[in-house]
């Protein structure tokens, strides 16, 4: 049962991930990176990890995805006349993709990987997250929580319009 | 056969690779935005699985923290996107090429 959810979740992932890629409308790419992520966010479930698969959804489908469509909304690049690939980028596209898959096809066939099962007593409750972060990290708690009130300011300053200044000298 | 560490691996490195090529064919900033989004999701499979594997929990507190840094990520990314689409009145890379000669 748990071979048939991997096997779907990561066909959903990869699947929809090439449809990121080769979909020439971008509210519909967006869409399909939405489809992807809830892929992900099956995978994370059958790695025992409820609380990020939770989170996944919640912050990349609901703030990204959601993010990302607006972005697009706003910019309408659609009124940009979509031109075929360039048959340079191609190239290069495909041979860095086919040096990654001989790299997974190596690992595959010579891989020194461990095949042993997972261990039985993995305990990923909000407990236990609790308590990683608020004592082995807490420094690195506070630092993102610096780095988000960061991010929120540089975007105000990056979305003002400077218009004022330059007239004015 | 069972689902072992190899397969979550496999699929990480596949997704991974998509979004690679996404990244080098397309030419709309905001579809190479998103094939950098899926690589980043790609990593942090890899980050999982290790930690469900070797019975640890800080590999999953690693993904939490990467969670948070590319939301804030996106939002910056995305409003220089619009900061450029003002300045330029285009989102295609190849006609960004103020930098050229």
């Amino acid at each position: 049962m748990a071979n048939l959810l991997f096997y779907l979740f990561a066909a959903l992932t990869v699947g929809f991930a090439l449809a990121v890629v080769f979909n020439k409308n971008t509210v519909n790419a967006a869409l399909c990176l939405l489809l992807s992520l809830i892929g992900v966010a099956g995978i994370f479930a059958l790695l025992d990890a409820l609380l990020l698969s939770v989170l996944l959804i919640l912050v990349y489908a609901g703030a990204v995805v959601a993010l990302f469509l607006f972005i697009v909304m706003l910019l309408n690049p659609q009124a940009v006349p979509q031109k075929p690939y360039k048959k340079i980028s191609m190239a290069a596209g495909a041979i860095a993709a086919a040096l990654l898959g001989l790299g997974i096809w190596s690992l595959v066939a010579h891989g020194q990987l461990s095949t042993a099962p997972a261990t039985a007593d993995f305990e990923a409750g909000l407990k236990d997250y609790g308590a990683k972060l608020f004592t082995t990290y807490l420094l690195p708690v506070e630092v993102v929580g610096f780095l988000l009130l960061v991010a929120m300011l540089g975007v105000i300053v990056l979305s003002k319009k400077f218009e004022v200044q330059e007239d004015g000298k | 056969m069972t689902i072992g560490l190899n397969e979550f691996l496999i699929l990480s490195a596949l997704l991974f690779a998509v979004g690679f090529f996404g990244v080098l064919v397309r030419k709309n900033t905001l579809v190479i935005y998103m094939c950098l989004e899926l690589m980043l999701v790609a990593s942090t499979i890899a980050l999982g699985a290790f930690s469900r594997f070797n019975g640890i929990l800080d590999g999953n507190v690693f993904v939490f923290f990467i969670l948070t840094v590319a939301a804030a990520e996106v939002a910056v990314g995305l409003a220089i996107i619009v900061a450029l689409f003002r300045k330029r009145g285009t989102v295609q890379v190849e006609e960004l090429n103020a930098l050229k000669n």
